[in-house]
């Protein structure tokens, strides 16, 4: 019988960052900014989690992944999906920006304080991840999947992919 | 069942049964860019579903699924608008602009909700629902002066008006910029034969198995 572990905080920690986003698998789930808090009590790890988009199909996946490397440890997983407002794009952390750019998806502007009009998007100002001009239009506002819009680069004829700010 | 409860079920339902409607359109909309935009605004507007269901499930002892799935088509909450079948592009871009208006005022209130979950969840939906808006809106700019659009709003808005509560829908003519009387067409819980042929169909893989785990 093997007796159960008791992992440090930290160690919980260091193991979600080793999971990778199930759709965009350059950044971890902590890049991301999903993991709200890692509580470890004993053999027992509680895990809250706040999805970015409510209606992202990779909620299960990664509160599964996330339940697995709990039990890795040898320790008993408890992932609560918290359903609030905490998460937003700004929570994405500045490593997981620049994955995010450097594979070719253009990281979330910041968010402004007063709502999002479309003509803000529609005008440039967004920077290409692949030449880095500003010179791009806003194709459309929804992309592959909720969190993204693709936009087109102008400059060097690409069309990309555009984090929304939420 | 407690009003909160009831409530909670009527905006999920809504955003269920809209959902669906949209998720018509894959494959079939207007042009590739339509289809992307529409499949993901539908699938958004299942998943605040889904969190919606998960907060009265919690209260009520049951599961998202059940709720969404194993009722009986006379006990859904949904308001009538959204039962309506889909008809043409014009049409269907009159119900989003309609809906996605009155869903606003809806989220604005409840975001002042003493109940902080309800507050929470409101929130975090309001943030995403500014992008179905956006593309609402852009719509509605393009199509304003097509008379199949303008008809369509017509036709639909004493629909609309049954989306929010009574003191809401004055707002809501506003706000759109029409100036109608606020009476409605329907009521929650009434549900049309449109809305029974939807039910058939979206619930029939799920009682073909009862109990089954998919």
């Amino acid at each position: 019988m093997t007796v159960p572990a008791r992992p440090t905080e930290q160690q919980v920690w260091d193991a979600l960052a080793e999971i990778p986003d199930p759709e965009i698998p350059v950044v971890s789930l902590v890049e991301l900014g999903v993991v709200k808090s890692v509580q470890v009590d004993g053999h027992s790890v509680r895990i809250d989690f706040t999805p970015t988009f409510l209606g992202c199909p990779a909620l299960e996946v990664m509160r599964d992944a996330m339940a697995n490397s709990v039990r890795a440890l040898g320790a008993e997983p408890h992932v609560e999906v918290v359903l609030d407002d905490s998460w937003s794009t700004d929570r994405i952390t500045p490593q997981g920006r620049e994955k995010l750019r450097a594979a070719g998806f253009a990281p979330p502007a910041p968010r402004a304080s007063r709502p999002l009009r479309l003509v803000e998007l529609q005008r440039g100002g967004f920077r290409c991840p692949y030449c880095g001009s500003s010179d791009t239009k806003l194709e459309n506002l929804f992309g592959p999947t909720p969190c993204r819009s693709v936009r087109y680069c102008n400059a060097c004829r690409q069309p990309f992919e555009q984090f929304k700010t939420i | 069942m407690s009003e909160r409860a009831q409530r909670l079920l009527e905006i999920a339902d809504d955003e269920l049964i809209l959902g669906w409607r949209d998720s018509e359109w894959t494959g079939i909309a207007p042009s590739l860019e339509e289809d992307v935009a529409f499949s993901s605004i539908a699938q958004n507007e299942i998943g605040h579903a889904r969190a919606l269901y998960e907060l009265a499930a919690h209260h009520l002892g049951t599961t998202a699924d059940e709720l969404a799935f194993d009722r009986s088509p006379e006990e859904y909450r949904c308001a009538p608008l959204v039962q309506l079948r889909r008809v043409d592009w014009a049409h269907t871009i009159a119900r989003h602009w309609l809906y996605e208006t009155a869903d606003e005022l809806r989220l604005a209130r409840l975001k002042q909700s003493d109940d902080p979950e309800v507050a929470g969840l409101a929130a975090k939906m309001d943030r995403e629902e500014v992008y179905h808006r956006l593309h609402a809106q852009m719509w509605a700019d393009h199509l304003r002066d097509e008379p199949r659009f303008r008809s369509a709003v017509e036709e639909l808005w004493p629909y609309a008006v049954g989306v929010v509560d009574e003191d809401l829908r004055q707002a809501l003519a506003q706000r759109l910029n029409l100036a109608r009387d606020t009476s409605s067409i329907g009521e929650r819980g009434d549900p049309s034969d449109e809305f029974r042929a939807l039910w058939d169909e979206m619930t029939m893989v799920r009682r073909s198995v009862p109990g089954a785990t998919w």
